[in-house]
């Protein structure tokens, strides 16, 4: 096992559940250190992908490497942690003693005390389980996973049923432990947190990805206006000929022109050309969101 | 946030650190944390603890001064009996325990740490046990109080016999936890254990009931350990059957729980 060997690498992966294909040919590879938004609608594959990530999921096709090695590996050394989206908790014990419990079953974890305080729930160690909000079992299954001291955290929709201040809190935590190096994948389909907190962006739709760059690439590719007009037997090589202009699309006689520079495509348009029903629109992260992700 | 979360100190501690625990996960400290969660349960207390002494003292104490053939008294033969009873009733409830914990999404979550499914197992059996130990002591307890008086020899051989025993139903509870993910298992397992104590003869002499039932019931699981824990008492020596109906018992239940283990863990 090396240490430069990629995070995670995910080749080829493929699940189906009878008729439904849930993963379909997947590949990804994250190098240490990143933090990576798995984004897309519910549905698209991403809880799927991430059981077949942590190994608890068998694909039916393709590879999982982590640190160069097999899930089982890195979950045995505790260079893996998740949390996952529900349940795996039991109610009878306290917040407390279930930390203590899961850290006899590695070989070495931080201290019972200093992931409690990290995930910010010191101050309610001795509460039953049974008796924690929503917003604060999710801080203990991430109390969980920080004790490893993992190289990789997984995050399986964390934030998922959590109001507005459970989910502030939760990600406040998560920054709070802004280890460096730690390399983070968290499965989303809030468009705002891939934004907020990941470096990286990756889009899945139907169990593929279907964009995937720096946040600012993604936003990137949403960013600019579309410029539409009606013009009958459009130069469209001249038209992407312009600067700023990143795709023409003909539809009939109405032109769709996606450009980082709208001015310079209607002055064109209006200018050199009999273009009429001019209109510019602009597109945001969500438009490029839905577009890319809409089934 | 600390000075041990340094970048550097965590980086050399980390790479010295990344070694799977000792046997597997198994542990007296997570032992510890799993008979407290048991004992703190009131339900769980009440049925291992309470209701067997609370059994002896009311169809019991009734037969003090009746003696068996041999001269020592009847509620001894009661008293061990429902010591066999308080063990089942333990070792069954800490079995099945992996029914909650399966239902909760426990297990999976244990999936995602080193601890080795049969370290897991091994705590569960070890947690049963003492809690059948304690089962078994209480019984003991309370029959000595009320003047139960035997020789030290049928104490000490009874007391183990009825404990080691129990371990058929650790093995049962295992069976059923892995069979049903339910989180009140035990709701219906209490009824089904009294059925079977029924049975294994430990509430009522075998030899009350009609003799159809008594041959069915010699097949029955409870009966061999019931058989053996009061031979000492009786002084029927070590009956055959009652051995070969233990090792059959402990061999389907144990087998059962291991398959359905298997399947529980097996990556689908």
């Amino acid at each position: 096992m090396t240490d430069t060997a990629p995070a995670v690498e995910l080749a080829g992966l493929t699940k189906t559940y009878g008729p439904v294909t849930a993963v379909d040919g997947l590949s990804l590879r994250i190098t240490p250190g990143e933090v990576v938004a798995f984004l897309g609608p519910n549905g698209a594959g991403k809880t799927t992908t991430v059981d077949m990530l942590l190994g608890l999921a068998r694909p039916d096709a393709g590879t999982v490497r982590l640190f160069g090695g097999t899930p089982a590996d890195a979950v045995r050394h505790g260079r893996v942690a998740a949390v996952m989206q529900t349940g795996g908790l039991l109610k009878d014990l306290t917040v407390a003693e279930t930390v203590r419990m899961t850290a006899h079953f590695y070989g070495h974890t931080r201290p019972v005390a200093e992931v409690l305080e990290r995930a910010g729930i010191a101050e309610i160690a001795d509460r039953p389980v049974g008796k924690c909000s929503g917003g604060q079992q999710q801080r203990l299954r991430f109390a969980l996973a920080l004790l490893p001291d993992p190289d990789l955290m997984v995050l399986d929709e964390p934030t998922t049923g959590m109001d507005v201040e459970g989910r502030r809190d939760f990600w406040q935590a998560i920054r709070a432990d802004a280890r460096s190096g730690r390399t983070v994948l968290f499965a989303t389909h809030y468009l705002d947190e891939a934004d907020a907190y990941a470096d990286r962006i990756v889009l899945v739709r139907q169990g593929r990805v279907v964009a995937d760059g720096t946040t600012a690439e993604i936003k990137n590719l949403a960013a600019g206006r579309v410029v539409r007009a009606t013009l009958p037997g459009a130069d469209q090589a001249a038209l992407a000929a312009l600067p700023g202009v990143r795709s023409v699309e003909v539809r009939g006689d109405a032109i769709l022109v996606h450009s980082e520079d709208s001015d310079v495509v209607a002055r064109h348009l209006l200018t050199r050309t009999g273009a009429r029903d001019l209109e510019i629109t602009s597109r945001n992260l969500e438009d490029a969101f839905l577009a890319l992700t809409a089934a | 946030m600390t000075a041990t979360t340094s970048p550097d100190t965590t980086t050399d501690a980390r790479r010295a650190d990344r070694r799977p625990p000792a046997l597997g996960g198994f542990s007296t400290g997570v032992l510890a944390i799993e008979i407290r969660r048991v004992l703190r349960n009131r339900r769980t207390l009440m049925f291992i603890l309470v209701m067997p002494a609370v059994f002896f003292l009311l169809f019991g104490l009734p037969s003090r001064g009746d003696k068996l053939d041999n001269g020592l008294p009847v509620t001894g033969w009661i008293m061990i009996s429902l010591a066999v009873y308080a063990a089942m009733v333990a070792t069954t409830s800490a079995g099945a325990a992996v029914a909650t914990e399966r239902a909760l999404g426990w297990s999976r979550q244990l999936r995602l740490t080193p601890l080795r499914p049969a370290a897991y197992v091994a705590t569960k059996v070890v947690t049963a046990m003492v809690l059948g130990l304690l089962g078994v002591l209480v019984e003991f307890a309370v029959g000595a109080a009320s003047g139960v008086r035997l020789p030290a020899h049928v104490w000490l051989e009874s007391g183990l016999t009825a404990w080691i025993g129990s371990l058929v139903f650790a093995a049962f509870g295992l069976f059923v936890g892995y069979l049903a993910p339910a989180e009140n298992v035990m709701q219906f397992m209490g009824p089904a254990l009294a059925i079977l104590a029924m049975l294994g003869g430990l509430f009522v002499p075998l030899d009350l009931l009609p003799d159809v039932m008594r041959q069915i019931a010699t097949f029955t699981p409870v009966y061999g350990v019931g058989q053996l824990a009061r031979a000492p008492l009786t002084g029927t020596g070590v009956d055959w059957a009652a051995v070969a109906n233990v090792a059959a018992w402990t061999a389907f239940f144990g087998l059962g729980a291991a398959r359905l283990f298997r399947r529980d863990t097996t990556r689908v």
